[in-house]
């Protein structure tokens, strides 16, 4: 008799719930367009239209998408742990370290499927060691990740800055960046794919990356709901007391828990690095890290609702852009405070709804008398 | 006959699905005390919390001294002179006793006012009631029978005429029990009315002048004390016959399985918790460990088991060290044969928000029964769940429900089906019937007998003392952190109470 609310059924927890923070972000938002003079309708039809309209705009939301998937999973994991990771920008930041290694040294020699394998480790791995520090002071000195992460944050951001404007800037050249991969640095686009759809994609920058990403997100489901290390995860998130009980080493899983995470992210920089530029340039991860906290904690830290809301913030992404472009008074400044309307409204105010939402249920309920209790298995567990 | 303090006319609430309170009518006469008992989840609590503000009746009335009224919220409740005794207490520890009689009702932004006019008042309710506390007291240094006598307080400041006390004596020793039920006989006779939540029947019997008894969100039936019996009482509550002794033949104590030598476990602060601790249990008998809650049971039976680590001492498991310094690892202990039921169940022994299934195999997820190389063979631990939920009769028997949506007794009986499934030589069991049904507790004591029965050590700690002299073979009292008497089965209640409350130890060590 504990239970002061009545439980919500799955698909208004996963589904409209957050529907409806969605929805009230964007009148809020659209609030904020008519403050600076334009049409909120218009805005919302150019967002749409820019981000899903042609085959560059999908091919731009999904190419965004897929930082996001990947940042958004690198949260997910450590959340499911019980750790906040903010890391995520300094973790794929160095991981591009491990794509620029390969690129630079291998790109001229072997070919993409091979260098890309070799890309994908190399980032996963840097990405990881990075997070292996502030993991390591968790388990072992207590200090806490999200202290030390986003300090790390900034370690990450100022090695690259000393390496990207140092030793490995291109001879002669006054831009902060590598010299351009050799052919197997970099990745085939996925125009083809978008072309069973029956779009076109000219110059969008989607490649191969995405379809990693979402295996990335398949196997993060695999960990944590089907093997053993994630149900040692699982049990030190919801409970360390109950994880020191069935003899599992707090210490050994968070330093895990960390590294996969930390790799997660790693494995972003390939994205922009081997997918788009092919090089390294200075601040490529651009907010992705950040990003993926709000898209995790929108995904319910589940893969599925991951690579759903990491669509969306491609979207805002990708269309935020195109109203930029076309509407004078919104500038790019204006896009990211929408985005971060998005990111109040769905993550951090995510229970402002679900009393009110619970009422409605216990109401509705009531009038319908359901026989059986409203408990429906978490998830896709 | 004069108006009843408080009248409940049909009232019902329902949270979604569940139906914790059915049309209750319940009438409590002034300047009685009017007993409320009831399993966990009769809606016991619920009904309480309905007259207390906390939530609010989907249909029905309240009416106190006759008239109806609207209790929105708790302050409500305090100007209609309710006041609630909550089973936690809700004070401030580091602040003194008459800061927390206070807290709410300073009367101005100034303090050095209403600090005044609180001594004084403080004071006559002291004389007034025998209620004795030094108003300059911190908290946490008061003895828990004190907080709560300032609990009380609390109330009566507020000026309440019907006070309402839920499961008062879950963390008192006897003596404070008895001590709590003659002030409140005393504020009987001052006219106040007094409702008391409990589930234990001889409080009722030994207090109340009325009982009223909950099952399944309804009252099923509303006695005069002195007319009714134990045995009555427990079959309304339970809708059944249940037997309330627990059978059992002598015990045949074979080899020494546990032993322990000198145990000190310090906590994290320092503090001594358990200081010197000695004794054995052997296999074919259960040692029950007395005691009030924290003085030092938990910190023991956590060394034992692997979670904490010990200052100094030896601990050995069949004849072999345990190391209890730092690297015991309580998965390695489960593989050596002991089995561990903790005492918090919510937070050590379960992950709640895991489905049931999860939950059967925690602590034993190692066991290449329930893997596939890394991965979990759902279908081989979900079978293995389904049949510990048929054994031991977990219901709803179905492993996917999530272990929240259990109650408290099939929760334990998770805990329960895990840990003695594995057939463990020795087995550590925490508070095995806290927060636990009438009926689901002769089910544990059935199988904690029949572990012995089999040959097991068993190692028993609980609280409630009558659960100890019923289960135990040998009974050890715990008394802040020293073990400070060891007694036969039959030691009576009196002498056991005594031992509790740290009294008669130059004896005891003797």
């Amino acid at each position: 008799m504990s239970q002061p609310f009545a439980k919500l059924p799955a698909w208004a927890d996963y589904g409209l719930l957050p529907l409806i923070n969605l929805i009230v972000a964007f009148l809020v938002a659209g609030l904020v367009v008519l403050l600076v003079g334009e049409s909120p309708i218009d805005a919302a039809i150019l967002m749409v239209k820019g981000a899903f309209g042609s085959g560059d705009g999908v091919g731009y939301t999904l190419f965004y998408a897929t930082n996001f998937i990947f940042t958004g999973l690198c949260v997910a994991v450590a959340f499911h742990c019980g750790l906040f990771n903010i890391g995520g920008e300094g973790q794929a930041y160095i991981g591009g370290l491990g794509v620029a290694l390969i690129g630079l040294g291998l790109g001229n020699v072997l070919p993409w499927w091979l260098a890309f394998p070799l890309a994908i480790i190399a980032s996963a791995i840097f990405g990881a060691l990075w997070a292996l520090i502030p993991a390591w002071l968790q388990a072992k000195r207590g200090s806490h990740v999200v202290i030390t992460t986003i300090m790390f944050n900034f370690i990450a951001a100022s090695i690259m800055v000393y390496l990207l404007v140092g030793p490995l800037k291109t001879m002669g050249s006054q831009a902060p960046e590598t010299r351009v991969f050799g052919e197997g640095g970099q990745l085939p686009g996925l125009g083809w794919l978008l072309n069973v759809v029956g779009l076109n994609m000219r110059s969008a920058p989607l490649n191969i990356s995405f379809l990693l990403a979402l295996l990335a997100a398949f196997l993060v489901w695999v960990l944590i709901w089907r093997t053993k290390l994630g149900y040692e995860i699982r049990t030190m998130g919801f409970s360390p007391k109950a994880a020191r009980y069935a003899g599992i080493s707090e210490l050994r899983i968070i330093i895990i828990t960390m590294m996969i995470s930390g790799a997660l992210a790693g494995m972003m920089a390939l994205n922009p690095i081997m997918g788009a530029q092919h090089r390294v340039q200075l601040d490529f991860v651009a907010g992705a890290g950040f990003v993926g906290i709000a898209v995790a904690l929108m995904g319910r830290s589940h893969p599925a609702g991951i690579v759903l809301a990491a669509i969306l913030f491609g979207m805002l992404y990708q269309g935020g852009a195109e109203i930029a472009f076309d509407m004078p008074n919104i500038s790019r400044d204006m896009i990211v405070i929408i985005q971060g309307l998005v990111i109040l409204f769905a993550g951090a105010l995510e229970h402002m709804f679900r009393p009110s939402l619970q009422r409605i249920f216990q109401r509705f309920g009531r009038a319908k008398r359901e026989p059986a209790p409203a408990v429906i298995a978490g998830g896709g567990q | 006959m004069a108006e009843p303090a408080i009248e409940l006319v049909g009232i019902d609430k329902r949270f979604g699905a569940v139906h914790a309170n059915r049309d209750i009518h319940l009438r409590v006469e002034k300047g009685t005390i009017h007993g409320i008992i009831g399993e966990n989840g009769a809606g016991k609590s619920t009904l309480m919390s309905i007259l207390y503000g906390f939530y609010q009746a989907d249909n029905g009335e309240i009416r106190i001294d006759g008239s109806a009224v609207k209790i929105p919220d708790p302050n409500a409740a305090i100007a209609l002179g309710i006041g609630m005794v909550h089973q936690h207490f809700m004070l401030v520890e580091n602040f003194t006793v008459l800061e927390n009689v206070m807290l709410g009702v300073e009367g101005a932004p100034l303090l050095k006012n209403g600090i005044a006019k609180a001594r004084a008042e403080l004071k006559r309710l002291e004389r007034e009631y025998q209620l004795d506390v030094d108003p300059d007291a911190l908290i946490e240094e008061l003895p828990v029978g004190l907080q709560q006598r300032v609990e009380i307080l609390k109330a009566l400041y507020r000026g309440a005429e019907i006070l309402v006390l839920d499961e008062p004596t879950g963390v008192l020793t006897p003596a404070e029990a008895n001590h709590l039920f003659r002030i409140l006989e005393q504020l009987k006779d001052q006219g106040k009315t007094i409702v008391l939540i409990t589930h234990k029947l001889r409080e009722i019997m030994a207090v109340t002048d009325n009982v009223s008894v909950m099952r399944q969100g309804a009252v099923v039936a509303t006695r005069k004390t002195e007319e009714t019996t134990v045995e009555e009482l427990a079959e309304l509550m339970v809708g059944r016959r249940v037997l309330l002794r627990v059978q059992k033949g002598e015990a045949k104590p074979g080899e020494i399985k546990l032993s322990v030598e000198d145990l000190t476990v310090r906590d994290s602060r320092g503090v001594v918790m358990v200081d010197n601790a000695s004794f054995t249990v052997r296999g074919g008998e259960i040692v029950g460990i007395a005691g009030v809650a924290g003085n030092g049971q938990s910190q023991l039976i956590e060394t034992i088991a692997g979670i904490r680590t010990a200052v100094s001492g030896r601990v050995l498991l069949d004849g072999q060290l345990i190391d209890i310094t730092g690297a015991a690892d309580p998965g390695e202990l489960r593989d050596r044969g002991l089995a561990h039921v903790p005492e918090d169940r919510h937070h050590m022994g379960l992950v709640l928000a895991f489905e049931e299934y999860e939950n059967s195999i925690l602590g034993y997820h190692d066991d290449p029964l329930y893997l596939n190389g890394p991965f979990l063979d759902l279908d081989a631990i979900q079978a293995d769940a389904r049949k510990k939920i048929e054994k031991y009769d977990i219901r709803p028997g179905d492993p996917r429900l999530k272990t929240a949506n259990f109650s408290g007794g099939n929760q334990q009986k998770i805990v329960l089906a895990r840990e003695m499934e594995r057939d463990p030589g020795v087995l550590i069991i925490g508070q095995p019937t806290r927060g636990v049904d009438v009926g689901a507790i002769e089910f544990i004591h059935r199988r904690i007998i029949e572990m012995r029965d089999a040959g097991k050590a068993v190692l028993l700690v609980s609280v409630e003392l009558d659960e100890i002299r019923s289960l135990s073979d040998r009974i050890l009292v715990m008394f802040a952190g020293r073990i400070v008497g060891e007694r036969d089965s039959d030691a009576s209640e009196g002498e056991l109470g005594l031992l509790m409350a740290g009294v008669e130890q130059q004896e005891a060590a003797e």
